[in-house]
């Protein structure tokens, strides 16, 4: 939203000038915060209050400040952005400005841009000429970047919850706890998945081998078959060992369907991996005919996009998983775009990384039987994550019910 | 004894249109200017009021209207900023007369319309000033400062009251006489959270510009075309003075207009009234 500060002075108070004012931003379907305000005390002094009006666009900002200006608003002029030189490659200068997840604006000269896309702990290089500002990681930066220092010019729009609709995201908290009514947050979990394929958003799902061992895999699956899931990201172990599962049907050598270790089954997803690496990555091993079930294989046969992003104790890896850390950020980064939904089920370390990198305001659900997941999500800046403390197979198991009920 | 500043009429005429009652091709009648505007200058005078006049100015038609010269309390007076150029001449010439006459002049920044008297009456405890038709806002922030006193800034919206002095006329009760229809309803609100006993006019009479009176003790000199009020002001011990002001009301002036306090006030940070509140 177009947003100006403007400032009002003098007896505002006594001539009814402040709630004027105030009615007639909201009577034009703006809205405003006070930042400022100080009201005289003896009859004589002046009170003063400073206001950010957001107008739903810049024609009726204008409109707006023009009303304002007959009643003594005067708006006040925005200061620029500081920028200084990267001082070598990979190396911010001091000072550098840190980002959030959150939207952010940066004033240059001539007017105010968003910086995009939203991605918390970066840097944001400016481009003067082509009037762009964006985020830069270390790897990112060049000597001679313009970074943006300090704090003055730039404008963060804080997240608002939803007030109008009473959904899963705007009555809880990311506060997590046991207690939880689940069913409720599942159901409405399966409302904010319709909701999102009616407008056209994008769901992501971050999952963890638990997905497999839990037995889930078959649920998770119908989502995909069903059209709900439109992107995963994993590490190599959830493609393990749902290949060792569709191959052996064993998962880390346990027989998903008896409970038991299978004979040589510690040996099965070494032999997944090299099936695998035999016909060349996963896809091929689709279309080889190698692999006919399981996530992996429903994510091909769907279209659905995946990154897998390697770990140091990965076996392996599949030829398709990503080892590099930063490549892998890349790649996750290239494909989040319109992403509206994003449920994370039991991985940790994918769940924090893939959060340093969705913006604010993407819907996200992290699913664990550990508590202190969805706690470490939130403490690492994704505070707008919600957090649903329950084993995967129940919670994908009840999902499906509710969105198989309504179809 | 008040000091009054009036302009001889020598040059008035309608030579131009800055407001909804101004129409070239309804000039006015000399004569009756001249006859008019003596009416008022000796019942000023016969009323005990030492008028001091300002030498009138060949193509300033409107210098004739000294309530617009600017504002006075104690010996400091505050020259307008004119927002029509057509006006704009007038105010050096009234900001020497003053200052020979050993007033001290305070100008306000030129970028901030105001126009004296005309936008800016003091009534009870407070400097109520009119904006956004000829005076700003930022004027009347800047006015306050240098007087110190509490102002009450109240939007103007009917055009042809464009100064408060055509809708809002303080009494020496405390009271006031006044148009509401003119004010915007914050306006109304505010004047009424802090003038008592107003006496509303009918739209027929503030048509006739009754407000635009000059208020001295018990004495009210006001346009002809107010029965109402005139009832109104006599149930409160007011004398009236009605007088004819047909040829100035085409230039959308009348007695007010016609006339500035030297000073409005003495001190403007303290409560003044002459006489009790009506009971």
């Amino acid at each position: 939203m177009p947003t100006e500060t403007i400032e009002l002075r003098g007896h505002i108070i006594d001539s009814l000038i402040l709630p004027k004012v105030l009615d007639e931003i909201i009577a034009c379907g703006s809205t405003f915060k006070i930042g400022e305000i100080r009201i005289g005390e003896n009859r004589t002094d002046q009170s003063f209050a400073r206001i950010e009006v957001d107008a739903p666009s810049a024609d009726e900002l204008d409109q707006l400040l023009l009303r304002m200006r007959q009643h003594g608003a005067e708006v006040t002029e925005k200061k620029s952005v500081r920028l200084a030189e990267a001082p070598a490659d990979g190396v911010y200068p001091e000072r550098f400005y840190v980002t959030t997840n959150q939207q952010t604006f940066v004033q240059l000269d001539d007017g105010e841009v968003e910086v995009k896309p939203a991605l918390m702990d970066s840097a944001i290089v400016v481009d003067p000429k082509a009037k762009t500002a964006q985020p830069v990681k270390f790897y990112g930066v060049k000597r001679g970047m313009q970074i943006v220092v300090g704090h003055q010019g730039i404008r963060v729009v804080p997240l608002q919850r939803s007030t109008a609709r009473a959904d899963v995201f705007g009555f809880m908290s990311s506060n997590v706890s046991i207690e939880k009514p689940k069913s409720a947050v599942i159901r409405e979990m399966a409302r904010e998945f319709k909701r999102s394929r009616e407008e056209n958003g994008r769901i992501l799902v971050v999952g963890g081998p638990a997905i497999v061992h839990t037995g889930a895999a078959e649920h998770f699956e119908k989502l995909i078959e069903w059209g709900y899931i439109h992107l995963l990201f994993a590490g190599n172990a959830l493609a393990v060992h749902d290949i060792e599962n569709a191959l052996f049907e064993t998962s880390l050598g346990v027989n998903l369907e008896h409970g038991a270790l299978a004979d040589q089954g510690t040996q099965n997803h070494m032999r997944a991996i090299n099936a695998v690496r035999a016909v060349g990555g996963i896809k091929q091993a689709v279309e080889s005919g190698l692999l006919t079930r399981g996530i992996m294989y429903t994510c091909v046969k769907n279209g659905v996009d995946f990154v897998l992003a390697g770990s140091i104790r990965d076996d392996g890896p599949l030829p398709d998983v990503i080892t590099d850390a930063i490549e892998a950020q890349k790649a996750m980064r290239a494909k989040i775009e319109g992403v509206t939904i994003a449920v994370m089920m039991g991985t940790m370390l994918h769940s924090i990384a893939v959060g340093n990198l969705l913006p604010a305001n993407v819907k996200t659900l992290c699913v664990d039987i550990n508590p202190g997941v969805v706690t470490k999500l939130a403490d690492r800046g994704s505070f707008q994550a919600v957090g649903l403390v329950t084993d995967i197979e129940p919670f994908l198991r009840e999902l499906t019910d509710f969105i198989a009920a309504d179809r | 004894m008040r000091d009054l500043l009036l302009c001889p009429p020598d040059h008035y005429g309608i030579e131009y249109e800055i407001n909804p009652w101004m129409s070239r091709a309804r000039g006015a009648d000399t004569p009756l200017v001249q006859a008019q505007w003596r009416g008022l200058h000796e019942k000023l005078v016969s009323l005990g009021c030492n008028v001091q006049l300002v030498p009138p100015k060949p193509k300033l038609p409107d210098m004739v209207f000294t309530a617009n010269a600017g504002l006075t309390v104690g010996k400091k007076f505050i020259p307008s900023n004119f927002r029509h150029k057509e006006r704009a001449a007038e105010a050096p010439l009234f900001a020497d007369w003053m200052e020979q006459h050993g007033y001290e002049i305070v100008w306000l920044p030129e970028d901030q319309f105001f126009e004296g008297e005309g936008d800016a009456l003091f009534a009870g405890d407070a400097l109520f000033c009119g904006y956004k038709f000829r005076t700003d806002v930022s004027a009347h922030r800047t006015v306050g400062e240098i007087f110190n006193c509490l102002v009450i800034s109240v939007e103007l919206v009917d055009p042809r009251f464009y100064h408060i002095d055509t809708c809002f006329c303080p009494l020496t009760d405390g009271g006031a006489v006044w148009f509401p229809a003119a004010f915007d309803e914050y306006g109304q609100r505010a004047i009424r959270n802090h003038v008592p006993n107003l006496i509303d006019v009918v739209e027929e009479e503030a048509a006739h510009f009754s407000c635009n009176a000059v208020v001295l003790e018990r004495e009210v000199v006001l346009p002809e075309g107010a029965p109402q009020l005139m009832k109104s002001l006599g149930e409160r011990g007011f004398n009236c003075h009605p007088l004819p002001m047909t040829e100035f009301l085409k230039a959308g002036g009348a007695c007010k207009c016609l006339t500035m306090l030297m000073p409005q006030r003495e001190r403007a940070d303290l409560p003044w009234t002459t006489l009790p509140a009506p009971a």
